[in-house]
């Protein structure tokens, strides 16, 4: 019959097609978080012509977005992904438990293995009506405070640290001040955002609220939704240094067999170029040169890192995230 | 039924059941088995310890509460929507039609932004409710409002089948013996479609139930106030604590369970009720 054999035809086709499209020698895959997306789209295309012309080799990524922790619970569940690119080391050390990557993964790359850090500031209204300079303004009465959930989102947990760690430095500050502190930060809040891009939304679009505490990186993304002129960043005295691990999934990548390329291609996020990338995507680079270029767009700021004031993400997520720990105990002393 | 099947009058009865039996474990009770087992490495008392914590407690009203208010409401307005759609012509009748089965089509976290937006105090209809002091959006009141909102179809759908086979005539008889309107719908009417209304009110109750994606977005999700327990579970798998999420979830699954059954058993005592007047006398078959 003619129709079957236009039939086979049109397969041989099809799979011709499909055997010249897909030509990359490797391919990788990227699991990271979700606002990560336009960083990638950018060093993606920067990392393989920087390969293919070391090397002579074509490599072809993929990326997965997603939530963090969703993210990482499919590597778990066995989401082949070469390399995870995250927003918190809770969620990298949920994998080094797993026997997924390796335990010291922070020492396996420069600058604590995170390419970049950012930090958290705050969106005020234009003209910064409410006069809001530093941490100790969001609780005055009559402030509202926007922040994604401070339980379930890397966003809001960080914010929720940087508000701990500013109350331990004030003069006498000690836990139980701090508690007392973000206690009343909380209470300012209407709502809890789902994550940060619903935070964001909420204070932009529906107007809600006298002060957004977010990433550094979000400000620019909202002048590029909202336009410039429509709210200020104002950079607290203190805040938190947020900082971004990467891995190397030892066990997809000795499968596949892909262990240098992911190496390579975490490598180059440290690289000039990479730095560069991760600048103009209003990431803080680690590179000193690169920041130095940039400095219009990265005031200085005084940060303290997890590390330091909570002894690592493990402690002060036992301390504060888990169920009993001090959020709760903030929303059980009514 | 009151049927005992090996006389009815259908064959197949052993391999249809066989089939039915078959599709819903693979469908519905293995996977739900298999969460059962997940939760069962925790003892009861660790269970129990989780579901009466004060904010899951808390989150077990807000999502039962306002399923129950949302369902509710939707029995009162579907029923009033699936009788306009049935009873009467009107132009633009097939849009509205269509225009039921769209919170079936769109997906949840749309719904979601979308009310929220439109019912927060600065939103095109929240607005309205802020001049007179009422607050939608962020509140347990928004939850109903996204939980009416996906429910909706389900009462429309499940009346409208059972509305066009009750023929006007009915009311006609029932009219020219001298009942009133409110006599004929109470009397004739009524416990004609209140099984099928039972039945939407179920549907759109534990689909309200399980909601996630639209809810979030418009709850605010403030502890004890509007974190509806889905959130919860999200949360317990955002603390890597899988056993705690399962656990949360079974206990969900348990009250929906009972609740679906209290429910199935009061439809089925309704629809009895209603065919006793007429069909007591059927020929019970079948040796016992």
């Amino acid at each position: 019959m003619s129709a079957r054999h236009s039939l086979r035809l049109a397969t041989l086709a099809a799979s011709l097609l499909f055997a010249v499209g897909v030509h990359a020698d490797t391919v990788l895959l990227n699991a990271s978080y979700d606002v990560a997306r336009d960083l990638y789209k950018d060093f993606n295309p920067a990392f393989q012509k920087a390969w293919q012309a070391k090397t002579g080799e074509k490599v072809e990524i993929k990326q997965s977005h997603g939530g963090s922790s969703k993210q990482v619970r499919a590597v778990a569940d066995g989401l082949e992904a070469d390399v995870v690119t995250m927003n918190q080391a809770t969620d990298v050390d949920f994998l080094a438990d797993k026997g997924l990557v390796a335990k010291d993964y922070h020492k396996k790359f420069p600058t604590n293995a995170s390419p970049y850090t950012s930090t958290m500031v705050f969106i005020v209204r234009k003209g910064n009506p409410k006069a809001i300079k530093d941490w100790s303004d969001l609780i005055k009465s009559g402030v509202q405070v926007i922040v994604p959930h401070p339980k379930n989102t890397g966003n809001g947990r960080y914010t929720y640290l940087a508000a701990w760690g500013y109350a331990l430095k004030q003069p006498g500050g000690n836990d139980k001040s701090a508690q007392d502190f973000v206690g009343k930060l909380l209470k300012n809040a209407p709502l809890f955002g789902t994550g940060g891009r619903d935070a964001t939304t909420t204070f932009m679009q529906r107007r809600l609220g006298d002060v957004l505490v977010t990433f550094e990186s979000e400000a620019e993304l909202i002048a590029k939704e909202f336009g410039r002129g429509d709210f200020e960043v104002v950079y607290p005295s203190v805040s938190i240094l947020t900082e971004f691990p990467v891995a190397v999934v030892d066990k997809v990548v000795d499968k596949k067999g892909t262990r240098k390329q992911a190496q390579a291609y975490l490598e180059y996020l440290w690289s000039k170029e990479g730095q560069e990338i991760i600048a103009e995507n209003y990431l803080r680079p680690r590179d000193a040169e690169v920041l130095k270029k940039h400095a219009a767009q990265f005031p200085a700021i005084k940060t303290f890192t997890v590390d330091e004031t909570f002894g690592g993400w493990g402690k002060a997520f036992k301390a504060h995230f888990v169920d009993g720990g001090s959020f709760d105990q903030i929303y059980s002393v009514k | 039924m009151s049927r005992s099947p090996s006389r009815s009058v259908l064959p197949g009865f052993g391999l249809s059941l066989g089939y039915t039996l078959v599709y819903l474990s693979l469908l519905v009770l293995i996977p739900l088995a298999g969460l059962l087992v997940k939760s069962a490495s925790l003892s009861l008392a660790d269970i129990w310890a989780i579901a009466t914590g004060p904010r899951a407690l808390a989150s077990f009203r807000v999502t039962f509460g306002a399923s129950f208010a949302a369902a509710c409401i939707n029995a009162f307005f579907g029923l009033i929507v699936a009788w306009v759609l049935v009873r009467y012509d009107f132009w633009g009748k097939r849009f509205i039609d269509a225009l039921v089965d769209l919170p079936f089509a769109l997906p949840t976290a749309v719904a979601g932004i979308t009310l929220a937006t439109l019912y927060a105090e600065t939103g095109v209809i929240g607005e309205w409710f802020a001049k007179a002091g009422v607050k939608i959006a962020y509140t347990p009141l928004g939850i109903v409002v996204a939980l009416t909102f996906i429910g909706l179809p389900f009462v429309v759908r499940t009346l409208q089948p059972v509305l066009e086979d009750i023929e006007p005539e009915v009311e006609e008889a029932a009219a020219s013996l001298g009942a009133s309107r409110w006599q004929t719908f109470r009397r004739v009417l009524f416990p004609a479609i209140f099984p099928a209304l039972l039945t939407g009110f179920t549907l759109a109750f534990s689909r309200a139930v399980g909601e996630y994606g639209s809810v979030i977005f418009i709850a605010g999700n403030m502890p004890l106030i509007s974190e509806i327990t889905p959130l919860l579970i999200i949360s317990k798998l955002e603390q890597y604590d899988f056993v705690g999420a399962t656990a949360l979830a079974s206990v969900m699954l348990v009250i929906s369970f009972v609740m679906l059954l209290a429910i199935n058993v009061l439809q089925w005592w309704a629809s009895n009720r209603h065919r006793s007047g007429t069909a007591k006398a059927a020929p019970q078959g079948g040796a016992q």
